[in-house]
């Protein structure tokens, strides 16, 4: 059997990964992406404990379908967001979207 | 069954009056959902207030995942409280600015609504879901003039801020769980005390401490988690500021407060390092780059993330002792969030009806108020002296209750820093002062105010003398509410 530290390596190079691309990219979208990396790694990461520590309590497998239903109804704002801001601006790249500032 | 669904009664109501203001805003004719959707929203929300006080004694899981105990009860009713205000001042600002009341009044009464499960809850995955209602309602509201530049681009930046705090935070979760084994609260208290834990991998405790925090501390606007704070307040609509600057932050400190308390206090060595660093440079910064600011919104939404760090000092200042005596640290939470609340929801009406009445809120908008004005110019100078700390009002009592089990705590360089932070906002506040009474610009005439902002205004004014001057009942009842946290 795979050993559980193999799964949460994955896991955190995963959520690394989307942490960088948060911080690196400047498109509205490219950064929606990166957060639903980082919840696709806490994803694993639940069900890697839940099936190594304690399968016989579904806590676990619960846990990933409220982040999963969780993450889908983020996007759905967030996209609905950022078509207003597309509309407004004609812009998504958050460099651009600088009027409040101080 | 049925006697622990009357213990969910606060919420059911509003869960109710959510789906009658939406089916009233679809049936109704516009000229009565005028009147009629912030009549429903706030006769809802009395009825939730009054459930809850009811039941502030209580002290008994609900379900498994809520906790029907004095500490939630408190939030609840501060909750109802600031939101009934946020309403009253808000009704006219919103009429002349959006068609889509029904939605709004809905989504506010729904993010009550998760304030009051987040502050309940007693298991991470609740937690997490009510946080998540909260935020992502608080986006919605945040962007809801959505043909307004600024409104939009808040709620982006809110959001993009929102959702990656809001994943870190959840990925310090999951490093929890695995650690524990548990998705209770109270049962990973047990077990890390206890020892009984995968020993391979405790030390991830401290990551994950750390980026839970990070979670936290972005709903509470800690530095350097703050960023989003000051866009967001400065371009969402005045009552949704009200409502994010004040409550949505309140929640941020309670689940803090109860993790931290209930589940983690075999990790306080961590936490109480890391709140500590965090207080200070919290209030710090949030001072220094206030009194910088051209526009009294802006002023006001970096004065509240300098009253984040004094609210913190009370988590600093939880003592090993526990939270069943007066000053256990948890109590200047209570009393803090309580004070603050009201004034800050007060102090940002205030800013609502400038912004109506003169176009505008920037310094030269509150030139000469008093002139135009004096109800105004007077509430607003009784919140700013509130939120500067000076008695008999509710911010003296709250900053009492907060310095003192940091004192007690012999934590003096804190207490020096947020001293010397004290005097510094003091500052800035005056200027507002001088800016509305010794100013002679009076370019836009007289201010009216509409009846639900005066009613607004009155009872800010009114709970703030009353926490300021019955200040032992009010620390009776936030002692209480602290001791009667479950799994203490």
């Amino acid at each position: 059997m795979i050993p559980l530290s193999w799964f949460l390596a994955v896991s955190a190079i995963l959520f690394v990964i989307g942490f960088f691309g948060v911080l690196s990219r400047r498109n509205a979208i490219a950064i929606l992406m990166g957060i639903e990396l980082m919840l696709n790694a806490v994803n694993i990461n639940v069900l890697a404990f839940w099936r190594y520590t304690q399968p016989e309590n579904p806590a676990g497998l619960v846990w990933a379908i409220i982040v999963i239903t969780v993450a889908a109804a983020e996007a759905a704002v967030g996209l609905a967001l950022f078509i207003a801001l597309y509309r407004l601006r004609t812009t998504v790249n958050i460099d651009e979207v600088d009027l409040l500032k101080g | 069954m049925v006697s622990q669904l009357i213990r969910l009664l606060p919420e059911l109501i509003l869960v109710i009056t959510a789906i009658i203001v939406i089916l009233a805003d679809l049936y109704a004719r516009r000229r009565t959902a005028r009147w009629l959707l912030p009549g429903v929203t706030l006769v809802g929300l009395a009825a939730s207030l009054v459930a809850a006080f009811v039941q502030w004694a209580a002290r008994e899981p609900v379900a498994f995942t809520l906790a029907a105990d004095s500490f939630a009860y408190f939030f609840k009713m501060v909750a109802a409280l600031v939101v009934m205000i946020v309403v009253l001042a808000g009704m006219d600002y919103m009429r002349e600015r959006t068609r889509f009341l029904g939605e709004f009044y809905a989504l506010l009464l729904v993010a009550t609504l998760a304030i009051y499960v987040t502050v309940a809850a007693t298991d991470i995955i609740m937690l997490y879901l009510g946080l998540e209602t909260l935020s992502i309602t608080s986006y919605v509201l945040t962007g809801f003039l959505r043909g307004d530049k600024r409104s939009n681009e808040a709620a982006v930046k809110y959001f993009l801020y929102g959702a990656a705090a809001s994943a870190v935070m959840l990925y310090g979760f999951s490093l929890l769980y695995g650690i524990t084994g548990t998705t209770d609260l109270q049962e990973m208290a047990k077990r890390l005390t206890s020892g009984e834990v995968m020993g391979s991998l405790v030390w991830l405790a401290w990551p994950a401490v750390v980026l839970v925090t990070v979670g936290f501390g972005f709903k509470a606007s800690l530095v350097p988690f703050h960023q989003w704070a000051p866009d967001a307040y400065e371009g969402a609509p005045t009552p949704v500021t009200m409502f994010l600057s004040t409550v949505s932050k309140g929640t941020g400190f309670a689940v803090m407060a109860r993790v931290f308390v209930s589940a983690l206090p075999a990790l306080s060595e961590y936490w109480l390092s890391l709140t500590y660093g965090l207080a200070i440079l919290t209030m710090t910064l949030g001072n220094l780059v206030a009194l910088r600011q051209a526009s009294v919104k802006r002023m006001l939404a970096y004065s509240s993330v300098a009253h984040a760090g004094f609210i913190l000092m009370g988590i600093v200042g939880i003592s090993a002792a526990g939270a069943t005596t007066p000053f256990s640290g948890i109590d200047g939470v209570l009393m803090y969030v309580l004070a603050y609340a009201i004034t800050n929801a007060g102090a940002f009406a205030v800013v609502a009806a400038v912004e109506d009445g003169a176009g505008g809120a920037s310094f030269e908008h509150f030139s000469g108020l008093i002139a135009r004005s004096p109800f105004l110019a007077a509430a607003m100078l009784i919140f700013l002296l509130s939120l500067a700390g000076i008695p008999p009002l509710a911010g003296f009592a709250a900053k009492f209750f907060v310095f003192a089990p940091v004192i007690r705590q012999q934590y003096y360089v804190l207490a020096v820093i947020a001293l010397v932070n004290a005097v510094v906002a003091a500052g800035y506040y005056l200027k507002v002062v001088k800016h509305m009474f010794f100013v002679e610009v009076n370019p836009n005439g007289a201010i009216s105010l509409s009846r639900g902002m005066e009613i607004a205004l009155w009872a800010c004014i009114v709970g703030i003398f009353a926490v300021g001057i019955f200040m032992n009942w009010f620390a009776w009842l936030a002692t209480g509410s602290a001791a009667g946290m479950l799994g203490m």
